[in-house]
């Protein structure tokens, strides 16, 4: 049996039905269309699929579709603001911090959500909050190097 | 971080203004990556996507009775099994493409599994929730069968019997030899000049590439009778030539779309979600997407292989290396794909960037109940490697030298001879383990520390000398009674090549019973400064017969090589396999076993002119195998001369 469920995806109305038990992370991609959160583990170890859910960091593979009801929900293919990049989007990509990309998107969203609430994190704090996300091939200095990068730019 | 470059080093051999490393560059790809919208394999959506599933193996090794897949055929969602029967050329192996090995991994096995996880069946649903409740129903009747893990137990003659194209548990190189071999000098006899002799034993685990998107392929119909494959594949090609030859169809029949890796490191070349992908969306009609989940990559997908390595050297009491000899095993796990040519990839790195006048080994493609291992970042080299450097420092240790000195005392020069009878150029590893050793506040003796790869190297340094071969390795009737693993076992018989002689292959001079198709050719293999005087065995047979004619057997017939009886008397080890003792032909001329021969230690390194002669600049080239090609960058060459 299929469920309704209706949310705000970047800022627009979004609106599918949903298998019993389907994750957030498939309704995303198959339901609604945004490709932009990955498969890594659908065990909530790699944090590829990592999503904002009002604001939040979510694994969306772990995450039930039908409990984002009325919520908000935002993914990487969402923070550009129009043709303009996310102040993140812009370090990440002059700071050579992406290598086969696959890990990004939730790299992004974790980040986002860091700065959001903390505009001037320290490196440490960087660290802890892209802890859950993991990167095989470019290593995470030029990831955290993005990230304060991009907080940089913001503050000033 | 701040990079420091020397380019004081070799600063006359640049015209260029290197600005490139240690910058920033924006990749050409990154908007998508940071934008989310660059296309991996699984982003692209199709209304009614089916989805693959594989019954897999829960055994090491075990014979398939029967498969009952009935209860599953009948479940809610499932749209197709696919049965090994309905794959038109079930047996492949990867370098087939290239005509590496025999075909010996079915794509979906019905006899015998050799390995946990490999995949006997496969069903496409609706849904992946479908798909995995009807490999689950599937009941399979397994004869479990005793199964080997280990390299060297899988080389015993009681081990089973792994991968049936390979009774012997070892791949066959030119169908014949169970080995790869190099031979350089006689580390025998060097050994026994020796201040000291230094063993030791190193092994690398399997890794897998654990890459963050799983491997994966996805089809769909498209216009035109063809088919679409969206797909993970580091090697689109490889993947397009396997899914034809898998399916029996031509290659304009597939439409084949990759590229875009979630991360590769050498575990997405195997190409077996493709074909089955394809075969899927054939049989369906319908999109089917063959995805692995974080389960299936770890524990089925392919990783660098297993090795271990014995090397033992012959050291001089000033640190000089005069022999080093080396037992490779790679541990293919239960199928051939890429190690057959790893293990040949090692044999080309030994011994390490050191001139060693001396050199022997051999080296093993072996065939375990372990997941079949593949490439990943620099395999065949990475763990002898490891091997070599670790044994360095206890070479080192033992001659109570300094580790960096020691090494810069061994390390190429340019003009040195490798032990592949090619000169070695472009050397750096002394001005490296300088600036090493600068760095990190490292005291160098004066030597060390004003040694250069450009002064002292060729001279006796690049003469090859005349190198004992042996009979090893020419498995013909091969059984699997007693393996001689170590070069130059007690009881192996011996030839020699003559000093000089730029091939390793020592068949090529007749001493090791050969086929004629088999002979190589110098001239073709582009080496160019054969030895005046040697005529090859080969160069003279007549029409009819081959090159080499057993002293004791008839002439080999057109089938194939005929082994010959035991004929010498090599002081008798009794497990040791016939092919190991044979004698080379008595009546060839390069054979010449009692001659005492010089061995040439290398002669610490004096100051020489170096007269390297620039070769004219564009004078045009014969056509050669390798980097000689018109249009190919000297870059890959490593030209560092010009």
């Amino acid at each position: 049996m299929k469920t309704p469920v209706t949310f705000t995806l970047n800022g627009a109305e979004a609106a599918t039905f949903v298998e019993q038990g389907a994750n957030l992370l498939d309704v995303l991609r198959r339901g609604v269309g945004d490709l932009s959160p990955k498969y890594g583990c659908g065990q909530g170890g790699c944090g590829a699929c990592t999503v904002l859910i009002d604001g939040e960091p979510h694994l969306s593979c772990l995450t039930l579709a039908e409990t984002v009801q009325d919520r908000t929900v935002d993914t990487a293919g969402g923070i550009a603001d129009g043709p303009d990049l996310h102040p993140l989007q812009k370090a990440f990509m002059e700071g050579f911090a992406a290598q086969c990309g696959y890990c990004t998107p939730g790299m992004l969203m974790a980040a986002k959500s860091l700065l959001d609430r903390n505009p001037n994190p320290s490196r440490e704090e960087i660290e802890e909050a892209i802890s859950g996300n993991l990167c095989r091939c470019t290593g995470y200095e030029p990831i955290i190097d993005a990230i304060q990068t991009a907080a940089r730019g913001r503050a000033a | 971080m701040a990079i420091e470059f020397r380019k004081d080093l070799f600063a006359d051999e640049r015209d260029d203004n290197l600005d490139v490393i240690g910058k920033p560059e924006i990749r050409q790809d990154i908007l998508g990556h940071v934008t989310g919208r660059t296309p991996f394999y699984d982003d692209h959506l199709f209304d009614g996507l089916l989805h693959l599933r594989c019954v897999r193996s829960p055994h090491h090794h075990a014979r398939i009775r029967s498969i009952d897949a009935s209860a599953a055929e009948r479940m809610p969602g499932v749209v197709k099994v696919i049965w090994p029967r309905d794959v038109p050329q079930n047996m492949n192996t990867l370098l087939s493409l290239i005509g590496f090995g025999r075909d010996d991994e079915p794509l979906l096995q019905d006899k015998k599994v050799s390995y946990v996880g490999e995949q006997v069946l496969a069903i496409i649903a609706t849904s992946v929730r479908a798909a995995q409740d009807a490999v689950a129903a599937v009941n399979v009747d397994w004869e479990v069968l005793p199964h080997v893990l280990d390299v060297e137990e899988a080389m015993r003659p009681d081990a089973p019997t792994v991968n049936e194209v390979y009774p012997n548990n070892t791949f066959d190189y030119h169908d014949r030899f169970d080995h790869q071999k190099l031979r350089f000098g006689d580390t025998e006899a060097a050994m026994a000049q020796a201040d000291h002799v230094i063993e030791g034993e190193y092994q690398m685990s399997p890794i897998e590439q654990a890459p963050m998107e799983t491997c994966g392929a996805l089809a769909a119909p498209e216009t035109n009778n063809r088919v679409v494959c969206y797909t993970s594949t580091q090697a689109l090609f490889f993947s397009l030539g396997t899914t034809a030859k898998q399916l029996a169809i031509p290659s304009s029949q597939l439409h084949f779309i990759g590229g875009t890796v979630g991360g590769g490191f050498g575990g997405k070349v195997d190409s077996h979600h493709e074909p089955l992908a394809v075969l899927g969306c054939l049989m369906t009609g319908k999109p089917v997407k063959y995805m692995w989940d974080r389960a299936e990559e770890m524990q089925v997908g392919a990783p660098r292989g297993g090795e271990r390595w014995r090397i033992k050297d012959g050291v001089m009491r000033d640190g000089r290396i005069i022999a080093r000899k080396f037992t490779g095993f790679f541990d293919a796990g239960a199928y051939t794909r890429l190690s057959s040519y790893a293990v040949q990839k090692s044999t080309g790195h030994l011994p390490g960037p050191y001139t060693i006048p001396n050199v022997a080994s051999n080296v093993y493609c072996v065939y375990t109940n372990r997941t079949p291992s593949t490439a990943m970042r620099g395999f065949g080299i990475t763990a002898v490697d490891f091997a070599i450097e670790r044994h360095m420092d206890k070479v080192a240790h033992q001659v109570g030298m300094d580790p960096i000195e020691l090494r810069i005392l061994n390390a190429y020069r340019d003009g040195d001879m490798k032990a592949h009878r090619r000169a070695a150029k472009n050397c750096a590893l002394i001005e490296s383990c300088q600036v090493v050793a600068q760095k990190s506040g490292w005291n160098l003796s004066a030597n060390a520390a004003q040694a250069s790869s450009l002064r002292d190297g060729g001279g006796d340094r690049a003469l090859i000398p005349e190198t004992v071969t042996d009979d090893e390795g020419k498995i013909g009737e091969r059984k699997r009674t007693g393996i001689a693993p170590h070069p130059f076992a007690e009881n192996g018989a011996r030839g020699r090549v003559p000093a000089g002689h730029s091939s390793n292959n020592s068949s090529a001079f007749g001493n090791a019973p050969q086929r004629e198709d088999m002979a190589a050719e110098i001239a073709r293999l582009g080496f160019k400064d054969n030895v005046a005087g040697v005529q090859p065995a080969y160069a003279q047979p007549s029409a009819t017969q081959p090159a080499y004619t057993p002293p004791t057997a008839p002439a080999p017939q057109q089938a194939g090589y005929t082994p010959q009886a035991p004929s010498n008397g090599a002081s008798g080890g009794p497990t040791l396999p016939a092919a190991y003792t044979q004698r080379p032909a008595a009546s060839q001329p390069v054979a010449a076993p009692t001659a005492p021969r010089p061995m040439v230690p290398p002669t610490p390194p004096t100051p020489q002119p170096t007269s390297t002669p620039p070769p004219p600049a564009d004078e045009p080239k014969p056509f050669t195998r390798g980097v000689n090609r018109p249009g190919v960058s000297r870059f890959i060459s490593g030209s560092r001369r010009r």
